[in-house]
């Protein structure tokens, strides 16, 4: 018999350091909760959501084509139109903005830090917001919705770019430069064949988030699909938003199965 | 051309397959500038309007700031509560897709389908929709976040169960592990920092997302944004605008801390 | 020919890489420069055609400084001197053909070579360089699905398009293997014998050195310790240059694979 208790002492971890984020934790969930306070909710919810249910389940399949053009595959359309110009828009805009932001192209961190800010500011944005502004200048439609995902991709897709370029390798740059190229040859022919398949690989990934992003821009007017939506949605036409909605569900599938066959193909 | 090459210069590859692609992208743009009415001529014409109207934002009203403070904790709340809900729903969901937990593929495979579902749907989508249900406030647009946050963290989640290390799962099938004993002892503790990154992760898109859940009605500060522009007091706007972006950077700067520390 | 005029390299963190270097390459000779890893070896290469910026002195190529060149001038020396690097530094989503053609650019105007309208003697040219390194037949080839020594070759190819009057390689076949380390090796001397193409060569490996090498220089800690042909340098040298621990490092003997 061995009386002898072992004593194996814990490895102390910080464990003032966990009580604190678990009190911050605690702090933060009681102010979250005590300031909503108890919902109401309105009487009509559960009907209306079996509304909605019936609605997606029934849907008023005449809408997808109607003769007068303001059916589900021109809102469908629509939308994707929107994203494909957005995108391709921003594509562009976004590669000086790639290059300023990216540490390995300048000297210096002063300048890569205010690119990578003002990419900052663009994401923060609310494209929403910007298609409002958009609205004011060119009018409803939907060129300010392309205008509005044009200008607010620029603040991802900049970032991804400026990563895609901080990443590559230095050496075919170098080879370059021994070769005696300028800067704009060394950049034709070192860097961009190298960062391209990578560029186009998250403008993909952009366009799909666009796609998502342009079936909403109709709420405030700023064409696609969004628009008919929030009609009956008001109008509580249930029926036509069941089948909006999947129109939307299988528009957003399919794109996303095409462009991620496509980025597999890329990388 | 020069008789006295006799090498056999290796033909170069057909450049038909890259002509195609470049005919089809430029249908494809000019097809969606048709479409969608764009024009740089039109742009051109309503450029000093944008002008005009930076020049309206600028400087923006700083004293406007206390009106909004209320909302914008509103929306930070909203942002907690839904992703806090969301983390919570979305632990069974992910249980049920890891094709390494699960080994059943008749349940795997539709609760994945499902959870595709869910993301294919924008967040103010389902914002507008629960509007409709709920009527206006906070509610519709923490429910909105919640599904939202599910799809996100579910996905996440499930990839990185699935690409844990084998070995301690089996080890312990080995000694005899019920199933509940391999997550909590085997799982778990592989995924868990994962999985706290994943909701702050999605945290801050939460709160992006929150601040213009108010434009279809779902709380937050981007109610402020309706009252204002309507009424066309751009340095109004320009302050929530400011304000939002400051308290989404702090907040990224905070959770990108945070992640950092845990992976 | 090269020139070395006192050249010394000091790091801003005070580290000094080269110390008061003097030589004198002439036109067509092999030159194997030896040392031990952070001996000097690649600073020195690398400071011919100015990748590396030296402190002190002045590099002469034919007669020119370099050192003092800028700008146009600077790359119009450069698009004399060819350079092999240790891990190729192609473009590798490129074709063999567009590589080989980069070395042509300083030839050219910035708008042309953008849209590749390189003249038709300069794809006889690239053509030419690729078939006298064996790769013709993957010219259409995308870099990155040949194997490294043939990679290494494109390269070497790169530099024979550029017309160069110098060549310079950085440990070329430090990720190779041993036999494709022989037939890169036998490239340049080939090459060296046959188009007089001044060579000089960074290796690690004392036995390829002895090899191939009409002169070798032996740099230990940023100074030239041994200077001298091929045939003079024996053990002793070796050692001398890497310190005593080569005998036992096996270094020399034939165990080296």
């Amino acid at each position: 018999m061995s009386e002898t208790t072992r004593i194996i002492p814990k490895p102390k971890k910080n464990k003032i350091g966990l009580w604190f984020i678990y009190s911050a934790l605690l702090l933060i969930y009681i102010w979250a909760f005590s300031g909503m306070g108890l919902p109401e909710i309105k009487q009509t919810a559960g009907q209306i959501s079996k509304a909605i249910f019936s609605g997606i389940f029934h849907p008023d399949w005449n809408y997808i084509s109607e003769p007068g053009g303001e059916d589900l595959l021109h809102g469908l359309l629509d939308t994707l139109a929107i994203a494909i110009l957005g995108t391709f828009i921003s594509a562009f805009l976004c590669i000086p903005f790639a290059f300023w932001s990216a540490a390995n192209m300048s000297k210096g961190r002063a300048i890569p830090s205010f690119g990578k800010f003002a990419l900052s500011f663009i994401r923060t944005f609310p494209e929403l917001v910007m298609a409002i502004m958009f609205i004011k200048a060119v009018g409803p439609g939907s060129f300010a919705g392309v205008l509005a995902l044009g200008l607010h991709s620029i603040g991802m897709l900049g970032k991804l770019f400026s990563e895609e370029i901080e990443n590559m390798d230095s050496g075919p740059t170098e080879a370059l430069i021994a070769t005696g190229a300028n800067r704009i040859q060394t950049l034709w022919f070192a860097i961009i064949p190298q960062v391209i398949p990578g560029f186009l690989s998250y403008t993909l990934y952009r366009f799909e988030i666009n796609v998502r992003s342009a079936t909403i821009l109709g709420v405030i007017g700023a064409g696609g699909i969004g628009t008919p939506l929030i009609f009956a949605l008001t109008s509580r036409d249930w029926n036509r938003v069941g089948i909006i909605l999947i129109g939307i569900i299988v528009m957003v599938t399919m794109i996303d199965l095409i462009s991620g066959y496509l980025r597999k193909k890329f990388i | 051309m020069n008789p006295e090459q006799k090498r056999t210069i290796p033909p170069s590859p057909s450049k038909i397959k890259g002509y195609i692609t470049a005919i089809l992208f430029i249908i494809l743009i000019w097809g969606s500038s048709v479409k969608t009415e764009s024009s740089i001529g039109e742009f051109i014409v309503g450029f000093p309007n944008i002008m005009d109207l930076l020049g309206q934002m600028f400087p923006p009203n700083w004293g406007y700031f206390n009106n909004i403070t209320d909302a914008m904790l509103e929306t930070i709340r909203m942002a907690v509560i839904g992703t806090t809900f969301g983390a919570i729903l979305s632990i069974p969901v992910t249980l049920f897709s890891a094709s390494n937990l699960v080994q059943n593929a008749w349940i795997f495979y539709p609760v994945r389908f499902i959870l595709n579902l869910i993301r294919t749907i924008p967040d103010l989508l389902l914002a507008a929709i629960f509007v409709a249900i709920f009527g206006l406030g906070s509610l519709p647009g923490i429910l909105s976040l919640t599904v939202f946050s599910i799809g996100i963290i579910a996905k996440l989640t499930y990839e990185a169960i699935e690409s844990i290390d084998q070995g301690p799962l089996e080890a312990m099938t080995a000694v005899g592990a019920n199933k509940i004993q391999l997550i909590v002892f085997g799982v778990i503790p592989q995924v868990l920092a994962y999985f706290i990154s994943y909701i702050l992760y999605t945290f801050e898109i939460n709160v992006r997302a929150a601040a213009v859940l108010g434009l279809v009605g779902a709380g937050g500060i981007g109610l402020f944004y309706n009252k204002t522009l309507g009424f066309l007091e751009y340095d109004k706007a320009s302050s929530i605008i400011l304000y939002t972006l400051v308290v989404v950077l702090f907040i990224d700067f905070i959770s990108t801390k945070l992640r950092e520390k845990l992976i | 020919m090269i020139e070395f005029i006192d050249v010394s390299k000091t790091y801003p963190n005070g580290f000094q890489g080269l110390k008061k270097i003097n030589l004198k390459i002439e036109k067509g000779e092999f030159v194997v420069i030896v040392g031990l890893s952070g001996a000097g070896k690649s600073t020195l290469l690398r400071s011919i055609n100015k990748l590396n910026e030296i402190t002190d002195g002045e590099i002469l190529i034919d007669g020119i400084s370099i050192t003092d060149a800028t700008g146009a001038d600077l790359r119009r020396i450069r698009r004399d001197i060819g350079m092999i690097f240790q891990n190729f530094n192609l473009v590798k989503r490129s074709t063999v053909l567009r590589n080989v053609l980069s070395g042509r650019v300083g030839y050219h105007s910035t708008w042309r070579t953008i849209f590749g309208l390189f003249p038709k003697e300069d794809e006889n040219l690239a053509f030419d360089a690729l078939e006298r390194v064996n790769i013709l037949d993957k010219a259409y080839t995308r870099a990155d699905q040949l194997s490294g020594g043939q990679q290494q070759r494109v390269s070497i190819a790169r530099a024979l398009a550029q017309e160069a009057k110098i060549i310079l390689a950085d440990e070329p076949v430090a990720s190779l293997d041993p036999l494709t380390t022989k037939q890169v090796m036998d490239d340049l001397q080939r090459i060296n014998q046959e188009l007089g193409i001044t060579t000089i060569v960074n290796l690690h490996h004392v036995e390829l050195a002895k090899e191939y090498a009409t002169r070798i220089i032996g740099m230990r800690a940023g100074e030239v310790v041994f200077d001298g042909p091929a045939a003079k340098a024996d053990d002793e040298t070796f050692a001398e240059i890497y310190g005593q621990g080569i005998k036992e490092s096996g270094l020399l003997g034939e165990s080296v694979s």
